[in-house]
């Protein structure tokens, strides 16, 4: 098994090389990596408690206070810092993109793959609740379901409330991806032969169809997490999120709520806003960038001439090769 | 499940009576429907079927090389796909070793087990097909090792690492990759189509088949390629004693190794018999015309060449009597009405034609 | 060919030539194309040397083969001539002279009147080729109706015409590529090289993918149609048996340069080139069944990382020393059966041993 790590080895250094080329990507994986890396060091980095009210020399709160050098982004309508909001908001936020992202994903996947290798009636009862899902409004359903949930007092914070209903209801172009490329794979040669030396459906999808389709999940997932964080901000501000635990969207819901408008105080609803814009912006460009280059290019045949008669990189040395 | 085992029952039956004929497919018959649009079906028209393999008997000799040679259109996929289990027959029957391939998909429970009959799994323990094109049929994501190691990994058999890597060595070797280490890690894209050939034949051979299906295992090659896989291929049959079925539709190397040729047409099989003298004995009119067209290269030669009109018929509509009377230069009005059968012309050769035998 | 009632057609010209004629339509000379990477990425520039030193001559009524493997060239040839190459590509040196004009000097406007009128080209995957949601019919009409040779209903007669000439039912003018099979698409893409009677032919293995019945039939198309009209063409293929059944004379090209070029018997029979030779004895004759056939070990150069001297060096049997020293030039080879052919008397092979062997006197450069 040693074998395989040397292979992934190789294989990650690869595509780390033909990656760092693409100033996009870069900057995409710039933009993610530094918002996980303030959501995770989240209490080293903020001066107070998001819920602590700064006060001043008379030990009244500094509410609205303008940013300064106490408070970087200035506070909100009860004093307490916005910066230390964000930081701490950033954690929800992503978490729950995070979190929802791969559930859709997950659930996207596997079944993509099975509608698209088994076909037939699976296939149909499978695509037909992706029309029914794609037809409903998601925002009007999406408010109806957590509203529902709630109602039921099952006990389950409203952010894993928040967490379940985006992944349950955003596989579906997930699904619809896969299953096209799982039904164009099934037809190829190499399927074909793994079916003739005896292969059962399990070791083909294992060995053949997942690691193909492995790089457009990863790209369609970095994609999907983008919007569920878009998805979560837009709940959260209509006030579905958990206020004790405020992800950027409850952030922006407290500004609007909190007269933050009309009281010029842009400190309190830029950042949240900006943060969103900044992580999402993140993804699409990283999602994109990652599906241009791990998108399974098409072979060609000798009579096109070999795609190895011009080398691209010369990776072994040309050695006469008694083949 | 443990293959090696309910497989063995068949082996030891196999050294007490080794069959001579590996192969032995009778009557084989492959329709595929065709999908009817729902007007049609509304008015009750009778569907229609494709007849890729209208009846089709044959058998390989163990140890021998048996070309099938026809062009698009004639089935010889069709057969191949078939007797590996890819398809279902329609109807007929296909012995290998003398057992009945036992496709427990189409028999009913109620059906006699007789110990004579192979299970589709054992059947793909010891038959193995080698496919056309050298950049599709390997998997792009696997490497070399992985893939010459999956037919043992299917079927179960020598899972420890040290022995799979001794039989995947000696596969590559056999196929001419050598040393065999170095190719482990390589991925297909980084070997030449001749190389990746190789390791098709490899893979096939890994589990020591004694039977072989070489579907255009060296079209999509460059020529002087070719006769290195050829070359290849023989010196396997040489050595292990395995048999090819080898389909093809270039007849310049057929003449080359196979024992036996049967020309198809159509889902039939209209001449069959010994290479060489099919190839200096052509009786079938279809025979002719192919060998007085394939291209040679000898700008001396002056001949004859046959030219037939019009191209194949499709499979759905199959002419009436003698399926080649269309284009047939010899044809006659019995030729409309009656389909001839394989009758003997010479010892060994058989055509299917009215004016023969 | 019929001319519409009622007057010439305004393209006549004199057809049908019986006999040969010794003048080269097209002369290749020297001709040589880079391929530059254009990845903006990579550190300077990445340059292979598709062509290198290319030339030949077809005549009137003559069939010139171009054969050779996968990555030799041919199909860069071709493009080069017609100045059909990709964004990455680049003449370097050489003519390209149709009846004494050079191609390569001209704009690309003035290019635009000969492709088609002059030369036409049959394209590789030729069922690809054409547009499946425009019948077929107003496929061939298009380049007529673009070099404005005549308004739309002659050139609709013209068009009948032409798929008399090939052999497709008139009746099929409006039908969709899909509804053709394979062959008969084939004959559609040589409806459509001809519509404007060019005088040269460029057909790119044209019978490649086809059955063999089908392809006998093509070619069979293919020579009557140059009987009649008196059309040169030259024929890409890496079918040595298609080459030897259809070609007055043949180009063997290996790694972007030409090995060995001259009559067809002349190659056949008494081939110079190692590669030639290697090729000959791979190929499989049907009447002549083998021991063995051969085969050359080793794969193509990659064409931006060519060995030194002569490319088909490291593959070569007869591989010595000086090999690798300097590129062999095309040197002639005199035989009786080169002087017996009707079009082009030479032989020519690039090989340095036929250097060593002839003495000053009898070796003649290619000029």
């Amino acid at each position: 098994m040693s074998k395989r790590w040397i292979v992934l080895k190789r294989n990650l250094l690869n595509f780390w090389q033909a990656f760092r080329r693409n100033r996009m990507g870069l900057l995409g994986a710039c933009l993610v990596f530094s918002a996980l890396f303030v959501a995770f060091f989240a209490p080293y980095l903020s001066p107070y408690q998001p819920n602590e009210t700064i006060r001043d020399a008379n030990g009244r709160g500094l509410t609205f206070a303008p940013p300064s050098v106490h408070a970087p982004l200035g506070t909100d309508d009860a004093g307490r810092d916005i910066w230390s909001q964000l930081v701490f908001g950033a954690r929800i936020s992503l978490t729950v993109g995070f979190l929802a992202g791969f559930i859709a994903m997950f659930i996207g996947s596997t079944l993509g793959i099975l509608a698209g290798y088994f076909g037939g009636r699976i296939d149909n009862l499978l695509m037909r609740t992706t029309d029914i899902l794609l037809v409903i409004p998601d925002l009007p359903l999406m408010l109806i379901l957590v509203a529902t949930l709630r109602r039921l007092e099952l006990h389950i914070s409203p952010i894993v409330i928040l967490v379940l209903v985006i992944g349950l209801l955003y596989w579906t172009t997930t699904a619809r991806l896969i299953r096209s490329q799982v039904l164009s794979l099934k037809e190829r040669q190499f399927v074909a032969r793994a079916r003739a030396i005896g292969a059962g459906y399990l070791h083909i999808i294992r060995k053949h169809i997942v690691p193909q389709i492995l790089p457009l999940v990863v790209a369609n997932t970095v994609l999907t997490i983008s919007v569920a964080i878009l998805v979560e901000s837009g709940l959260a501000f209509l006030g579905l999120g958990d206020p004790t635990k405020p992800s950027w969207g409850t952030m922006l819901n407290f500004a609007f709520d909190r007269n933050a408008i009309s009281n010029g105080a842009w400190w309190f609803y830029l950042p949240p806003g900006l943060a969103i814009v900044w992580v999402s912006l993140g993804c699409v460009l990283l999602g994109n960038v990652l599906e241009e280059m791990l998108n399974p290019r098409l072979t060609s045949h000798h009579l096109e001439g070999e795609a190895l008669m011009v080398a691209r990189q010369p990776t072994q040395p040309a050695r006469q090769e008694k083949a | 499940m443990d293959t090696q085992t309910t497989c063995a029952g068949g082996a030891s039956q196999r050294k007490m009576e080794a069959q001579q004929t590996i192969l032995e497919v009778r009557q084989l018959h492959k329709h595929f429907p065709v999908r009817q649009a729902l007007v049609d079906t509304l008015l009750h028209k009778p569907g229609k079927t494709v007849r890729a393999v209208d009846g089709v008997s044959f058998s390989i000799g163990r140890g021998k090389v048996m070309a099938l040679v026809g062009e698009s259109g004639s089935g010889k996929t069709t057969i191949a796909r078939t007797l590996i289990g890819l398809e279902e027959p329609t109807s007929g029957e296909i012995l290998f070793d003398g057992q009945m391939l036992d496709d427990s998909r189409r028999h009913t429970r109620d059906e006699p087990k007789t110990p004579a009959r192979i299970s589709l799994k054992c059947l793909r323990l010891r038959a193995q097909m080698v496919f056309q094109d050298p950049y599709e049929s390997l998997n792009p994501r696997a490497t070399i090792f992985e893939i010459v190691a999956e037919p043992l990994e299917v079927h179960g058999i020598a899972k420890e690492a040290q022995e799979r890597e001794k039989r995947v060595t000696t596969a590559l070797e056999e196929a001419g990759l050598r040393p065999a280490a170095d190719y482990f890690l390589r991925y297909p894209h980084e070997l030449s189509g001749g190389q990746r050939q190789r390791v098709v034949i490899a893979a096939a051979m890994a589990l020591e088949p004694e039977l072989l299906l070489a579907d255009e295992p060296v079209s999509m090659l460059d020529v002087s390629i070719r006769a290195e896989i050829l070359n290849l291929l023989r010196e396997l049959q040489r050595r292990r004693g395995v048999s090819i079925l080898f389909i093809t539709h270039d007849m310049g190397t057929v003449a080359y190794f196979a024992d036996q040729l049967a020309i198809m047409y159509l889902g039939r099989i209209v001449e069959s018999g010994e290479t060489f003298q099919v190839l200096r004995n052509a009786r079938h009119p279809y025979t002719q015309a192919l060998l007085s067209v394939v291209p040679v290269p000898n700008p001396r030669l002056r001949r004859q060449r046959m030219i037939l009109q019009g191209e194949t018929p499709n499979p759905v509509d199959i002419p009436s009597g003698c399926r080649f009377h269309p284009r047939c230069p010899l044809a006659s009005e019995r030729c409309r009405h009656a389909d001839p059968e394989l009758r003997e012309v010479e010892a060994g050769h058989q055509a299917a034609c009215l004016l023969v035998g | 060919m019929q001319t519409p009632a009622g007057g010439a057609s305004p393209l006549s010209r004199p057809v049908g030539l019986s006999e040969p004629s010794q003048n080269p339509l097209l002369s290749v000379r020297h001709l040589s194309t880079d391929f530059v990477s254009l990845d903006k990425t990579k550190k300077g520039a990445e340059v292979a040397h598709a062509l290198e030193d290319v030339s030949f001559e077809v005549c009137p009524g003559q069939t010139l083969g171009l054969v050779g493997e996968s990555g030799c060239g041919k199909t860069t040839t071709l493009m080069s001539v017609m100045r059909l190459l990709s964004a990455a590509g680049r003449i370097t040196a050489g003519e390209v002279l149709l009846d004494g004009v050079d191609l390569l000097d001209l704009s690309e406007r003035e290019m635009r009147r000969y492709r088609w009128k002059e030369m036409a080209m049959i394209f590789q995957g030729a069922m690809n080729a054409l547009n499946p949601v425009v019948p077929v019919g107003d496929q061939i009409r298009e380049p007529i109706l673009l070099h404005e040779l005549m308004d739309r209903p002659e050139a609709d007669r013209r068009v009948e015409e032409l798929l008399d000439l090939v052999g497709i039912a008139k009746s099929r003018k409006d039908q969709y590529p899909h509804q053709y099979s394979g062959g008969m698409r084939q004959r559609a893409m040589i409806a459509m090289a001809l519509a404007c009677e060019p005088r040269l032919l460029f057909a790119d293995e044209p019978t490649t993918a086809l059955d063999v019945m089908i392809q006998a039939q093509v070619l069979e198309l293919l020579k009557h149609i140059q009987a009649e009209l008196g059309l040169a063409i030259v024929l890409v293929t890496h079918d040595l048996g298609v080459i030897a059944e259809v070609c007055d004379s043949v180009v063997v090209m290996y790694g972007g340069v030409v090995a060995e070029y001259g009559p067809i018997d002349a190659v056949y029979n008494t081939p110079q080139h190692p590669y030639t030779q290697l090729l000959l004895e791979a190929f499989p004759d049907l009447n002549r069944p083998a021991e063995t056939l051969a085969s050359i070990p080793g794969t193509p150069p990659r064409l931006n990382d060519l060995p030194p001297g002569c490319r088909f060096g490291p593959r070569c049997p007869k591989y010595w020393g000086f090999c690798s020293e300097q590129k062999p030039r095309l040197v002639e080879v005199t035989s009786m059966a080169s002087r017996q052919a009707p079009f082009l008397q030479q032989h020519w092979a690039a090989c340095h041993l036929l250097e060593e062997v002839a003495s000053p006197a009898t070796v003649k450069e290619n000029d």
